[in-house]
């Protein structure tokens, strides 16, 4: 196990002075990535999600300032890679795909050169071998036609097209860990169910180790090998899928869950479920649970409540004050699993 | 791309006869172009003589026809005060002008682009501070002004460079500089500000975490965008500065196109005025043409439209 372990992260922590103070949109997130796995981060817009991955990839703005206890990606501490040394992985052993395929290709330029531009970066200056490694890619993404596809421009490709072309973008050198950061979200529905199962299907292929990075549970449900769920900048529950699925621990991990239809099971016209209340702010001093102003089962105690998750085995782990006793005392009680 | 060219070529085709029946149409409104030729002591039988030599008594549009075929085969007809042929002193003098608008739009875009480019990458620091002080300066100083103190330091007191003629290179320094300041304020405007807006966009994004080196994302991904409604206005420019040098030619007596309009206007050459007229405004209209054409070369999208 531990030698297909890609990518290393132990409490990592982004800070951005703004006008107001310092913002802590990400708190001390840890995790770890292995060969052929699939990670999923689940929280809602503002968790620090995207800023977590844009911090592996070195890509955060000029004045967010990042600090860890571990980055290890390949074995090689990142942390203090200067920003050539960071280019040279990026594109090449890892590499991202955004969630605006509209406007995430450079319109001026045909996507056989932005997609060969890769290759020649990373992998030598061989015209041939990057333009086969193109075709090869938008065949295998599903673009027809894909040799004449090459001189075209973005502008004449669909969303859901842009983002395969990206995809091919994204794996035009091999990389070791892709991250995906709301890949779907800009598409229709169903084009979201082709690109998800396509990115599924080439993970397995390549034996890369994913990020997937999401608010749609149902996403997860479906390629997920490890969730996390991210509250306000921090890890809430993390763990195998189906036991988080199967058994969520934290309040937050529950109102999600009760957010997704589920086939056979959700009557037609029953209401869906909802997490009341918004993300707080996440400037100055935080401290306790920042959950608690939306919590059923907040007490006093929340407030003061320290950031040490409850372990329950088999990599589940959750953190919250009130799960133990009363959550699990109230699902016994309900004779839900 | 064929069939946009096609179509901006059929527009500026339409604005070139447009052009034509206005500079025609110049010469009629501003007097009786007889009692111009004439002058004051001409008599009234002068005059009808005037008239039937120079065809001023036919219909207008027969005149209109007939000037415009002749102008068409390079015919603008003679100078009423030098008695020589308009298109002998045109071509004679028309080398100097496009070189001096040619140096000129060339020195602005060499002083803009790189400027409003290290602006755009640093916004508010020094070097932007910098670049929007000379910025200021040339939009705020008369070409004239700035002219005559280059003479003044340059060619007076350091004796550096030639203050009048046209004969050698050194001649051409000073007035591209006057002539090209003029331009670089608005045009380094606009890249740093295209700049700006293209260094914070999604593709410029996917540059980097394409890995790509620094200078790659800057020029290859982020120039290419910013530039592409500089180099229209660029095109805009050109055509000022062929048709502005008459100020810059007339104070550094570099006798080209400019020089001339303004000769001939002090003097009512109608004919050399019309002819140069033309030929400013055909030059306008191709340049717009290019530009046109050449934004749709490096914005594909452009075309569709």
């Amino acid at each position: 196990m531990a030698s297909g372990v890609i990518l290393e992260v132990e409490n990592l922590r982004v800070d951005i002075p703004v006008a107001a103070g310092m913002l802590h949109p990400v708190r001390g997130i840890g995790f770890s990535v292995s060969r052929g796995e699939t990670l999923c981060i689940v929280g809602e817009s503002g968790c620090g999600k995207s800023l977590t991955s844009l911090a592996i990839m070195g890509l955060l703005p000029k004045t967010a300032q990042r600090t860890a206890d571990r980055m290890d990606f390949l074995g090689r501490d990142i942390r203090h890679l200067g920003e050539r040394e960071m280019a040279r992985q990026r594109g090449g052993s890892m590499s991202m795909i955004f969630q605006e395929p509209m406007t995430s290709l450079n319109p001026s330029y045909t996507i056989g050169n932005q997609l060969a531009e890769v290759h020649l970066r990373h992998v030598g200056q061989n015209r041939t071998a990057a333009r086969d490694r193109a075709v090869f890619l938008l065949e295998k993404v599903g673009i027809s036609a894909a040799a004449s596809r090459l001189g075209q421009y973005p502008h004449q490709l669909s969303g859901g097209q842009r983002q395969r072309v990206m995809i091919a973008m994204a794996l035009m050198c091999g990389p070791e860990l892709i991250i995906a950061d709301e890949p779907t979200t800009a598409l229709d529905v169903t084009i979201q169910a082709q690109i998800l199962h396509l990115l599924a299907e080439l993970q397995r292929e390549f034996q890369m180790g994913m990020i997937l990075i999401t608010h749609d549970l149902g996403i997860v449900a479906r390629v997920a090998d490890k969730v996390q769920v991210m509250y306000a900048g921090k890890t809430v529950e993390e763990g195998p899928c189906e036991t988080v699925f199967d058994a969520p621990m934290h309040p937050y991990t529950q109102g999600l869950l009760r957010c997704i239809p589920i086939p056979g099971l959700t009557r037609r016209g029953e209401r869906l479920g909802s997490v009341p209340g918004i993300v707080p702010n996440l400037v100055g001093t935080l401290s306790g649970c920042m959950f608690r102003n939306r919590c059923d089962h907040a007490r006093d105690a929340c407030a003061n409540m320290r950031d040490e998750p409850t372990h329950m085995g088999d990599g589940h782990a959750y953190t919250c004050l009130r799960a133990p006793e009363e959550i699990l005392g109230e699902r016994q009680a309900a004779g839900t699993p | 791309m064929p069939a946009y060219t096609l179509k901006r070529t059929f527009v500026a085709f339409l604005i070139l006869i447009v052009v034509s029946g206005l500079t025609f149409s110049l010469s009629h409104l501003s007097a009786d172009p007889a009692l111009t030729i004439g002058g004051e002591q001409a008599s009234e039988e002068d005059i009808q003589a005037i008239r039937k030599l120079y065809g001023f008594d036919r219909p207008i549009y027969v005149q209109y026809f007939d000037w415009l075929g002749r102008a068409l085969a390079g015919d603008f007809g003679e100078s009423y005060h030098y008695k020589q042929r308009v298109f002998d002193m045109i071509s004679e003098r028309i080398g100097r002008t496009m070189l001096l608008g040619t140096l000129a739009i060339l020195f602005a875009l060499a002083v803009s682009i790189p400027l409003g480019t290290l602006a755009a990458m640093r916004p508010n620091s020094i070097i932007d501070r910098i670049a929007l002080f000379i910025a200021v300066l040339g939009q705020a100083l008369p070409t004239f002004w700035f002219a005559l103190m280059m003479i003044i330091v340059f060619g007076v007191w350091w004796r550096w460079l030639p203050i009048s003629g046209h004969t050698q290179w050194a001649n051409y320094v000073m007035p591209t500089i006057a002539l090209g300041y003029y331009a670089t304020p608005a045009l380094m405007r606009l890249t740093r500000a295209g700049m700006i807006e293209v260094l914070a966009s999604d593709y410029i994004r996917t540059a980097r975490a394409k890995g790509l080196s620094p200078a790659s994302v800057l020029f290859k991904h982020a120039l290419r965008n910013a530039i592409i409604p500089v180099v229209a206005l660029a095109a805009v420019w050109f055509g000022f500065m062929l048709g502005g040098s008459i100020v810059i030619e007339t104070i550094f007596n570099l006798k080209g196109i400019g020089w001339l309009s303004y000769d001939a206007l002090l003097r009512s050459d109608l004919p050399v005025v019309q002819a140069i007229v033309l030929v400013f405004a055909s030059f306008y209209v191709v340049l717009t043409l290019l530009a046109d054409l050449l934004n749709a070369y490096l914005d594909p999208r452009i075309s569709v439209r």
